[in-house]
């Protein structure tokens, strides 16, 4: 086989190298098989030997849920044995191969697109759900005939892989979460997609926008994943392995070379101190944002909590999720965001219909207000976790003051039951306000007036200042987070913030990237939270300039005319200033 | 031979969704007469699991059952039973 060499977006850097897994969804893709006549009873043979042999699995799995639950889970196995037994359905397929002369998969599958495309346009929704019976079975069957590993089932990776995908959901990375996963790579995202910013939490390389990586790579192929540069190397040969194996322990080796500030402060060289926080996705990561020396949690994302779920998680267990992580950080503060669902984040409990524009659909606040019963039992569970440590609050998506207003209008209730109650809570909780969509950003000066902090959300304003979807590859190089745009709005809202007294933080990923960070300090944004793993790096850049060389720096950077000028401008006085960060960065 | 056709309804709550369908089949197997089951037009073997999901039948919709053979007599009434029934 020739080394393939697949180009993409750099998601997260790293290198790995390891045996491909594909994740393949919903659509299984058989490509045509023609056949000669005398294949035709062997077809016909091996589609029956499939039938034969899904239908031992199915009364196995039968055997097993009734034995684990009772009878009534069983039966739904009893129509799958039937629709392999139907009669009608195998005729279709025999036929199929008799006269097409196609092979028996590629048949097979012919047949069942054409039944899933009739329960698919069957009026009655529960009916209609069907559908995903019958593709069960069908790859299922597919499995057999093809004896490749396709079932998309995690719960069999026990052994070090690559995962492809043609995209990932925050639902699947989150299912991935301590499995032995070396690197992501997907057909599409851009550098903030949720892949990438899982893909950081978890410490290994991601690459995304391959566009057909999907198709051009087989199960099992061994794979080196370059982070850096955005490349996915198929079949690589003797001597690539040898270059990114030697790569790699120089990465390794370098990644630990910060270690000696993680206990020192962060701040600049002329004192001024800027708190480097960390982002917090899951509970599992508490350890590592622990050992980064972050000092506290400036945003935890709550939605992963609800997700891989069929329920709408309680009070209750909400209230242990957050005491717990309130409890582990204190006396540090711990930032909670309350939900921010809809745009590509979607849980199973609650129905959202699906907008033209997820990301300017129903979301976030937006969902919240709409739905004070999921929103008032998340601010009750928050607010009796703020007596465990230093618990901060902050609303997603906020577009300007008055909704700023209706959600602190509806927290205040919830306040009021719980002293009602004579359930304790943090009186003097801080209550913030996430800067991510233009208006809020615009109007930042009369939102300072309701709000104790502001924490930029550079990710989605971003998007939604230049109208570009973060997800899409066709765009990725027009998602310029240093655009003349976002450098005036992030200004104003500092100086907004400044103007009212109130802290102004940032959690995009902006805040990692030194050349970003670098200008955000002259823009005097007051504290950056980003995933554990750039703190070190972050934290050695804000020991290394002054706030002087930063103001300096921005003041020029705001009169330029285009995103890249304002990279280049940083990067070269970066270069000067820290050259250990540049070639650090670079490696 | 006997050729019974009668209207039926489906009284079942979610409709003949996977389940009920397989019952249908299950019972329509049992015996050696023939049903085909039609509904809006769409006529199908009512020994097929497939043609009956295909029917997309849902609470109270209206099925024209047609069973032909020696035993159709009580074919036709244990689906009218198993139709009935509000599960």
């Amino acid at each position: 086989m020739n080394e393939i060499v697949l180009k993409g977006i750099p998601a997260a850097p790293g290198i790995a190298i390891g045996p491909a897994y594909i994740i393949d969804k919903q659509d299984f893709i058989v490509p045509p098989r023609a056949i000669m006549d005398k294949e035709v009873p062997i077809e016909i043979a091996r589609f029956e030997e499939a039938l034969i042999k899904t239908r031992e699995e199915i009364s196995e799995l039968k055997k097993k849920i009734s034995h684990e639950m009772d009878g009534q889970h069983g039966q739904i196995f009893d129509a799958h044995l039937l629709v392999l037994e139907d009669r009608m359905l195998i005729e279709e397929v025999i036929k199929r191969i008799k006269k097409e002369k196609q092979s028996a998969e590629y048949s097979f599958m012919v047949v069942l697109k054409k039944y899933s495309k009739i329960f698919s346009s069957i009026q009655d929704e529960y009916l209609r759900e069907r559908s995903s019976d019958v593709n069960d079975i069908g790859r299922r069957l597919l499995k057999n005939l093809t004896d490749e590993q396709k079932l998309h089932d995690l719960d069999h990776i026990d052994e070090e892989m690559i995962i492809i995908a043609h995209d990932l959901s925050p639902s699947d990375t989150v299912t991935m979460f301590n499995k032995n996963v070396l690197a992501f790579a997907t057909d599409i995202g851009g550098r903030t997609s949720h892949t990438a910013i899982m893909a950081k939490s978890l410490g290994v390389p991601a690459v995304v926008g391959l566009k057909d990586a999907t198709l051009r790579i087989s199960n099992q192929d061994l794979l080196i994943v370059d982070g850096r540069m955005g490349l996915v190397i198929a079949h690589p040969t003797e001597k690539t392995i040898e270059i990114y194996n030697t790569e790699k322990k120089r990465i390794s080796a370098l990644s630990h070379r910060f270690d000696d500030i993680v206990d020192l402060p962060s701040k600049t060289s002329d004192g001024c101190p800027i708190p480097i926080l960390a982002n917090l996705e899951l509970p599992e990561e508490i350890p590592m944002i622990r050992q980064s020396g972050a000092q506290g949690i400036g945003l935890y994302r709550t939605e992963y909590f609800f997700m891989n779920r069929v329920d709408l998680p309680s009070e209750e267990e909400q209230f242990v999720a957050y005491k717990a992580v309130a409890e582990h950080l204190a006396p540090l503060a711990v930032t909670i965001r309350t939900l921010d669902l809809g745009g590509d984040k979607f849980i199973s409990s609650v129905q959202i219909p699906r907008d033209m524009s997820p990301f300017l659909g129903w979301r976030a606040i937006k969902f919240c207000l709409a739905r004070p019963d999921i929103f008032k039992s998340q601010l009750r569970a928050i607010l009796r976790a703020s007596v465990f440590g230093k618990v901060r609050l902050m609303y997603p998506m906020i577009s300007g003051p008055s909704e700023m207003r209706q959600a602190n209008a509806i927290l205040n209730e919830v306040k009021i039951n719980l002293r009602e109650e004579g359930i304790g809570f943090d009186e003097n909780i801080e209550v913030g306000a996430m800067i991510e969509v233009p208006s809020a950003a615009v109007t930042a000066d009369l939102l300072a007036k309701e709000v104790r902090f502001f924490s930029i959300g550079t990710n989605d304003l971003i998007q939604y200042t230049l109208a570009v979807d973060r997800r899409n590859e066709q765009l990725a190089n027009f998602y310029e987070p240093c655009h003349p745009a976002i450098l005036r709005l992030i200004k104003m809202v500092v100086d907004a913030g400044h103007q009212e007294n109130i802290p102004v933080g940032l959690c995009g990923e902006m805040s990692s990237e030194p050349i970003q960070a670098f200008l955000l300090i002259g823009l005097g944004v007051d504290e950056l939270s980003m995933s554990p793993l750039n703190i070190p790096q972050i934290k050695k850049l804000i020991r290394s300039i002054n706030r002087k060389d930063a103001q300096e720096l921005s003041q020029r950077a705001l009169t330029l005319s285009s995103g890249q000028e304002v990279e280049e401008l940083s990067k070269a006085r970066l270069q000067e200033l820290v050259p250990q960060i540049y070639t650090a960065d670079k490696a | 031979m006997p050729r019974i056709e009668k209207e039926l309804t489906v009284l079942n709550e979610q409709g003949l969704h996977a389940r009920p369908a397989a019952f249908f089949v299950q019972i329509a197997a049992k015996f050696d007469a023939t049903v085909t089951v039609s509904k809006d037009g769409e006529k199908v073997n009512g020994k097929s699991i497939m043609g009956i999901l295909m029917l997309g039948a849902e609470k109270n919709s209206k099925l024209f059952v047609c069973v032909d053979g020696s035993d159709a007599e009580q074919l036709m009434g244990e689906l009218e039973a198993f139709l009935s029934r509000n599960e």
